[in-house]
């Protein structure tokens, strides 16, 4: 099956390929468009990247395997980051962990977000909510189910 | 303690990642024209002079990273700014992208007149996409006032993997490729992009070159210790009352700082340790945290490191075998995998140290943990399991009562 870009992301990659000194550059961010795309990464895309970075398919396979935030596979519900790296233990990542399990969305444990200021911390769809107790988890999960 | 806020003095104003308010209050003015009446190698010179360390956790001269760049070649020469920013308890350069991106900016224009480059990137990680946006669009902003006509900037975004923080890991990563640390060069030299030469350095690193280049070298050196110079963004997480980045001096106090920013120990309990720079670095016993120093000599000699400088810090009801396994986790899931002392060391001690909170561990499991470390020691291409060897160690010689105590629970 063949793959194919958006018209937007075509020329978002002609801007793209100007922008680094190889093609090979390219990789992670058509790997970042495809997933926004599609909402994973298929197969199909991953041999479009590797015509367009004239990287081997397997080159780009090996890379979309290594990096935690690519998925080879769509979410089938609601992906939830829950940071539960040592700040976010000691403040209680725990505790919302165990209270996210009841609710109807697919937790991903992830390791420090970077925000151990305003710890603990999950993040929706790019977004940080930090300073979490359950009921603002509620709240939040209110937004998106 | 002083008012020491060369980075942050802007973090405060409202809507300060604005291009307009960052012309308001200072940036884009003094320090950019005194750059471009100084040659490059005038640049290097005064930040060799101010004695500017990077702030990414290693605290090398910046200066001397600097000189290594080729001035005449022919091939084209790059800045990359690692913004990747994964070191568990750390949180500064978020605060630099959102609330002042133009001063960042302006760094990457100085230090790229310095180095003679015509392209900067911006490797920043892949969970940051909200902070990413406000960089993007000071980024716009700045194109659209005329301010890159002789430099381009680019971010590049990562995908989550902690090893990318790691220079040459970052690179690879740049290049499209796993983030799998490079073998370092017997000689010094400079980093390579696509075989190019290039020079990184960490956000908060190229944010501290326009207050130099403005005030001078020495007036620099007015803030911090003789071989510590300046101020660094400090953070503090974990059992405090107010967790957050404070920037301060090098060479003041911890308790200090802990107490004077963080408001003391959540719910005035006692102090029980604090991790001192990220969680990479020994850990420090409450004894050790009142002698301790913010500057890398003082770390240095109380037997850790300044890090990047986000504290953890834990009361005294603070399981220590618990909090060694949470680290562990994180270093088993962030080992590139490249090396296999690392690789299976930081898998294995994950283990173990489960082993024992399970109870059904032993004093010999202890030892063989320590074992363990040992082989995980100056053994791999980069400092990721050297790192993790030394936080096992340090947490066993200052709390292996707590380990032993699972131990006994085991035994009756």
């Amino acid at each position: 099956m063949s793959y194919s870009f958006s018209p937007e992301n075509l020329k978002q990659i002609e801007l793209l390929k100007k922008r680094y000194p190889s093609l090979h550059a390219l990789n992670l961010p058509l790997l970042w468009m495809a997933q926004y795309q599609d909402g994973y990464i298929s197969l199909e895309a991953i041999d479009e990247i590797s015509k367009i970075t004239t990287l081997a398919p397997m080159e780009v396979y090996r890379v979309a395997t290594f990096y935690t935030m690519f998925k080879l596979e769509k979410p089938k519900k609601l992906l939830v980051s829950v940071c539960k790296t040592l700040s976010c233990k000691l403040r209680g990542s725990d505790e919302i962990l165990e209270y996210l399990k009841n609710k109807d969305v697919e937790i991903e444990h992830v390791e420090c977000l970077g925000s151990c200021g305003t710890s603990p911390v999950m993040q929706i769809q790019d977004k940080y909510y930090e300073e979490l107790t359950c009921n603002k988890v509620d709240d939040i999960l209110k937004g998106f189910l | 303690m002083r008012d020491a806020r060369l980075v942050s003095k802007r973090f405060s104003l409202e809507n300060s990642h604005t291009l307009k308010v960052a012309k308001e209050n200072g940036v884009y003015d003094e320090a950019l024209k005194r750059a471009y009446s100084l040659e490059p190698l005038e640049i290097i010179e005064i930040i060799k002079q101010s004695g500017l360390r990077g702030k990414g956790g290693g605290g090398a001269p910046a200066g001397d990273k600097w000189e290594l760049m080729p001035q005449d070649d022919d091939k084209p020469s790059f800045l990359a700014v690692n913004c990747d920013e994964s070191e568990p308890g750390t949180f500064k350069d978020r605060q630099i992208i959102s609330k002042d991106p133009h001063l960042l900016i302006e760094g990457i224009l100085i230090t790229c007149r310095a180095i003679k480059a015509r392209h900067a990137y911006i490797y920043i990680r892949g969970e940051y996409k909200q902070f990413q946006d406000i960089l993007q669009s000071a980024i716009d902003e700045a194109y659209a006032d005329g301010l890159l006509k002789e430099c381009d900037i680019t971010i590049h975004r990562g995908a989550g993997a902690y090893i990318c923080g790691e220079k040459s890991a970052l690179l690879e990563s740049m290049e499209g490729k796993r983030g799998h640390p490079r073998l370092k060069p017997k000689q010094k030299e400079c980093e390579w992009y696509f075989g190019n030469p290039t020079l990184v350095n960490n956000v908060e690193t190229i944010a501290s070159v326009p207050y130099i280049i403005e005030h001078g070298a020495e007036g620099y050196r007015e803030y911090g210790t003789e071989k510590s110079p300046g101020t660094m963004l400090f953070a503090m997480s974990g059992h405090v009352k107010n967790p957050g980045v404070y920037e301060v001096e090098f060479g003041t106090g911890m308790l200090d700082y802990i107490e004077h920013f963080g408001g003391g120990i959540l719910d005035d309990k006692k102090l029980k340790a604090v991790i001192p720079g990220g969680a990479s670095t020994d850990i420090l016993t409450a004894d050790e945290v009142k002698v301790a120093k913010l500057d890398y000599e003082s770390m240095r000699s109380i037997g850790s490191a300044l890090g990047t400088g986000g504290m953890i810090v834990m009361d005294e009801d603070t399981n220590m075998v618990e909090a060694l396994k949470n680290l562990l986790e994180f270093y088993h899931e962030e080992s590139c995998g490249q090396c296999t002392p690392c690789r299976e060391g930081t898998g294995w001690s994950n283990k173990l140290v489960g082993k024992i909170l399970d109870g059904k561990g032993s004093s010999e499991d202890i030892d063989k943990l320590l074992e363990i470390s040992d082989t995980m020691n100056g053994k791999t291409i980069c400092v990721f399991a050297p790192a993790v060897s030394s936080v096992i160690n340090s947490f066993i010689k200052k709390f292996r009562d707590e380990f032993e105590a699972y131990n006994k629970e085991a035994l009756i």
